[in-house]
């Protein structure tokens, strides 16, 4: 009982905090909002003993995906005024096809449920089972391509980002590195060969001998 | 007992409302890219939900993958929006028309 009580709690903060999140002005609480849905995603994917997604969902969600998004919101400063004016002219065709999209779904849970009885639920797992131990077994045996294919994707996206976000400041000064290592003494120094003493005149300088006291 | 037609339905909750808020925010670049997020997070939820109760592991493997995808998408999606924000001053959709014929 108690878990049905905790899962419709979390279902209701989930679908709150989703409608807050494409309702509100300000794109800082949008982020904050959605990270409250990841939390609570997280919560009822515990209640059905998906424990290592749920601790992925917050760790990589919410440790890593928002963060970047609330840094982004905060660096860039948007313009919320003009924002406000964007929105409430699509709404109503927003609210529109969003109810079609909800009745579809639901149609279809329940009319091709495929023979599954779609009002049961399954059976708790034993205490000795791990997820972990479980999804680690099958991911590093059946997919392990996919999941080295995985690992490129990630380096890749890293390259990606940081290449399209690096830029060059037209005021910043900055040591040319391989110009400084590929210096030779001959470009900066220049031995010039003075005499020691001047070659003796024969005939005095007129104008300096007027200028001197 | 959680039964799996409340998770499904919650599922299709969060995917029209990520729907009707791509439609709400449809001028606002991060905005967009959060309903994305929620969106992937609604597809997320059937993998779980029916890997749970047909009791295989490998929807959740999905899960996993969907997730690297939605967290690189979204690096390289933040990225462009910086780069696209420091270019036009402006994260604006009808802004960004320079192909427009």
């Amino acid at each position: 009982m108690l878990v049905e009580i905790l899962f419709w709690a979390f279902a209701s903060i989930l679908a709150v905090s989703a409608l807050a999140m494409i309702l509100v002005k300000n794109p800082v609480h949008a982020a904050m909002l959605l990270v409250l849905c990841f939390f609570t995603s997280a919560s009822i994917w515990l209640l059905i003993e998906a424990e290592f997604l749920a601790v992925v969902l917050v760790l990589v969600y919410v440790g890593a995906v928002m963060v970047l998004f609330l840094f982004v919101v905060m660096m860039l400063d948007i313009n919320i005024e003009q924002a406000r004016t964007w929105r409430t002219r699509y709404a109503l065709l927003g609210g529109i096809v969003a109810g079609v999209v909800v009745f579809q779904i639901v149609s279809v849970i329940w009319t091709r449920s495929l023979g599954l009885d779609v009002t049961t639920g399954a059976a708790a797992q034993p205490a000795t089972y791990s997820n972990t131990a479980e999804l680690g077994r099958v991911l590093y045996t059946d997919y392990v391509y996919p999941f080295e294919l995985a690992a490129v994707l990630l380096l890749i996206a890293i390259v990606a980002a940081i290449s399209l976000t690096m830029r060059k400041r037209p005021g910043l000064k900055l040591q040319n590195i391989s110009k400084q290592v590929a210096v030779n003494s001959k470009d900066r120094v220049r031995i010039v060969k003075v005499e020691a003493t001047r070659p003796d005149t024969s005939s005095e300088d007129p104008s300096s001998s007027e200028k001197g006291p | 007992m959680i039964q799996l037609n409340w998770l499904l339905m919650i599922s299709g909750v969060l995917f029209a409302i990520s729907v009707a808020g791509m439609f709400i925010n449809r001028k606002n670049l991060i905005l967009l890219l959060m309903c994305v997020e929620l969106l992937l997070l609604a597809v997320n939820f059937n993998f779980v939900a029916f890997s749970r109760y047909l009791g295989d592991i490998n929807g959740q493997i999905f899960v996993f993958f969907v997730l690297t995808v939605a967290a690189a998408e979204s690096a390289i999606g933040l990225a462009i929006l910086v780069v696209l924000f420091r270019e036009r001053r402006s994260i604006n959709v009808e802004d960004m028309s320079t192909l427009k014929g």
